[in-house]
């Protein structure tokens, strides 16, 4: 590993007793049980895969309208010999860097930072590189009134229309348009126990039960779907990245490597491609998007209006 | 987000003779308030519309001729919460009649034609699932096909939470949509009703090249009693409303619905010139 960038970052360590969810020849994990592997505090962050897969990290800050939000990282590097743009979510290790961060939730500050880093990387012809781990977008005052809906949305179509190959890496929690506003991507990689999820499973069995007591929330937790393997089927994703046993936090440099294995691996077939190509084929992938699950009824519609 | 803290739709529909407005508390004849486009004649109250007082206060007599009417959806996550979706879809098409949260078609506003969408809070709280998001990606790709611009009135809590990663991926697919609209330059005009929230909000409903709202509706990214829990702050009265994102520089204009009609016909004369077609895009002709 390099040399810190961040004092206040944590060791990445695995507690012990951490274990025992997915251990030797234990079975899969249920839904539950990844989204407590996704949301360990010492699972590795954005910036501790900044540290074990890229080289020269040269992080950039602020959205040159407001302010610099701590929960967002991202800026320039070298990515096996290549000049790459990196943005992601950083939800921190300690308590401490947890607040500064604002716990990985964006706020419109944020994500202005983060389409100034996509266009940075247009610009100049980079790969871009993102990996998601939110529980999604601040849900606070100031962020309303700067416009986290217009940020989110404009994040939305900026990425959609990149000629630069993009790959995406969920590697933790990504839940609701907080996530996806880093996740318009040509291939989406998730880790074998992170969740992908429209909303938390907190969210969701408020919402669906009025009680978000534990065994709604693993209800929930089962009922969206936010598996790897369940968004491999619905082809949300393109391939799920395995984690050490026990989980990406037991063996950091290991889940690190396994990682960027696969980040080179799908980047590769996509540097061959034009910059126009880039874009249809990214294109093409959204909208297929759900297309497999709609089908056409002879339904009438009442012609609304004479 | 989907549904989240959206309250039940205060509408003039009913057998009732008399309708009470929440926004002045008085008592007034429903015809009378009909009559106004259902905007309270004391107090200047919006009320929400269903997808045919829209369509018929807005376009032109016997224009509309709605498309894709037949998309369904099916079952992606075999989602079952206290019964199964396939079952909860079915009872919101038997109320309403249509197959789900969105009508779109191709109509005329004042003589001149654009493809049109109306989003239907009745079905569902409007929510977007794969459905809403294929109709609208494809509109848009008519309009741009045929040249025409695009008007999109909003009203949804949000993503559907029943269909999943897959609705949230709907708001990516039709953001994308409207980037190849942008770029062939032709219009789109956003008009956010109330409630627009959630995914919808912070996806194609604030995209447009204008974005205008109705007095008084309710634009917000997350729910109100989730700010106020979380950051335990007392919100004022018009927190998220069309008056305060005005002030806050998100919104181009707040439009009263008597004027709505005649503003969206004038905005699409004046951004519909003949120039703006001639320098499309790389150099080639626009297609017709």
């Amino acid at each position: 590993m390099k040399g810190n960038l961040n004092g206040k970052r944590a060791r990445v360590t695995a507690p012990s007793g951490e274990r025992g969810a997915v251990s030797n020849g234990a079975p899969a994990p249920t839904a539950i049980e990844r989204v407590r592997l996704a949301r360990n505090p010492a699972r590795p962050q954005a910036l501790d895969y900044f540290d074990l897969l890229l080289r020269d990290y040269f992080e950039i800050h602020g959205d040159r309208r407001f302010g610099d939000d701590g929960a967002i990282v991202g800026g320039l590097a070298y990515f096996g010999g290549r000049a790459v743009a990196v943005v992601g979510q950083q939800r921190g290790h300690t308590t401490a860097e947890r607040i500064k961060r604002n716990f990985g939730s964006p706020k419109p500050d944020g994500y202005r930072k983060a389409a100034r880093i996509f266009e940075l990387a247009e610009r100049f012809g980079l790969p871009l590189l993102t990996f998601i781990d939110t529980q999604g977008a601040d849900p606070g005052v100031g962020a309303e009134e700067r416009g986290q809906i217009e940020a989110i949305a404009a994040n939305l179509e900026l990425m959609s229309r990149l000629t630069i190959p993009i790959v995406a890496c969920v590697i933790g929690e990504g839940e609701s348009g907080g996530a996806i506003a880093l996740g318009v991507a040509n291939r989406v990689l998730m880790q074998d126990n992170a969740c992908y999820s429209v909303i938390t499973p907190e969210g969701c069995a408020a919402i669906l039960w009025r009680v978000a007591n534990e065994e709604n929330v693993a209800r929930a937790a089962s009922v969206l779907k936010l598996a790897a393997h369940d968004l491999l089927k619905l082809g949300v994703i393109d391939e799920i990245v395995p984690e050490p046993q026990g989980g990406a936090h037991t063996a950091p440099a290991e889940s690190a490597h396994l990682l960027g294995a696969a980040i080179a691996r799908n980047l590769d077939p996509l540097l061959k491609l034009r910059p126009a190509q880039l874009r249809r084929d990214r294109e093409r992938k959204l909208a297929a998007m759900g297309a497999a699950f709609i089908r056409k009824t002879d339904v009438e519609s009442p012609g609304p209006i004479e | 987000m989907a549904e989240r803290q959206v309250e039940r739709a205060p509408q003039t529909s009913g057998d009732d003779i008399w309708s009470k407005c929440p926004g002045c508390r008085e008592i007034a004849f429903r015809k009378e308030v009909e009559r106004n486009l259902n905007v309270c004649p004391k107090c200047g109250y919006h009320f929400r519309l269903t997808v045919s007082q829209r369509l018929s206060i807005t376009v032109d007599r016997g224009s509309w001729h709605e498309m894709l009417e037949d998309l369904a959806v099916g079952d992606p996550l075999e989602f079952v919460d206290s019964k199964p979706y396939p079952l909860r879809i079915a009872q919101a098409r038997a109320q309403n009649g249509r197959n789900d949260a969105v009508v779109v078609g191709l109509a005329k506003i004042e003589e001149r034609p654009l493809a049109l969408a109306v989003m239907d809070f009745e079905f569902m709280g409007g929510s977007m699932g794969v459905v809403v998001g294929e109709k609208l990606a494809r509109l848009f790709d008519i309009a741009t096909r045929k040249r025409l611009p695009t008007v999109i009135f909003s009203a949804s809590g949000g993503a559907r939470m029943q269909e999943g990663m897959l609705s949230l991926m709907q708001m990516a697919k039709v953001s994308a949509a409207i980037a190849r609209l942008r770029d062939a330059r032709l219009p789109y005009i956003a008009v956010l009703c109330d409630p627009t929230s959630g995914g919808v909000a912070a996806s194609f409903a604030m995209l447009g090249d204008l974005n205008i709202a109705e007095p008084g509706a309710l634009i917000a990214f997350a729910g109100r009693r989730v700010i106020e829990q979380t950051t335990n702050q007392q919100l004022p009265d018009d927190f998220q409303r069309a008056e305060f994102l005005l002030a806050h520089g998100m919104l181009d204009a707040i439009v009263p619905r008597h004027q709505m009609r005649f503003t969206l016909a004038r905005l699409l004369a004046m951004l519909s010139r003949k120039r703006a077609a001639a320098r499309t895009g790389n150099g080639r002709r626009p297609r017709k």
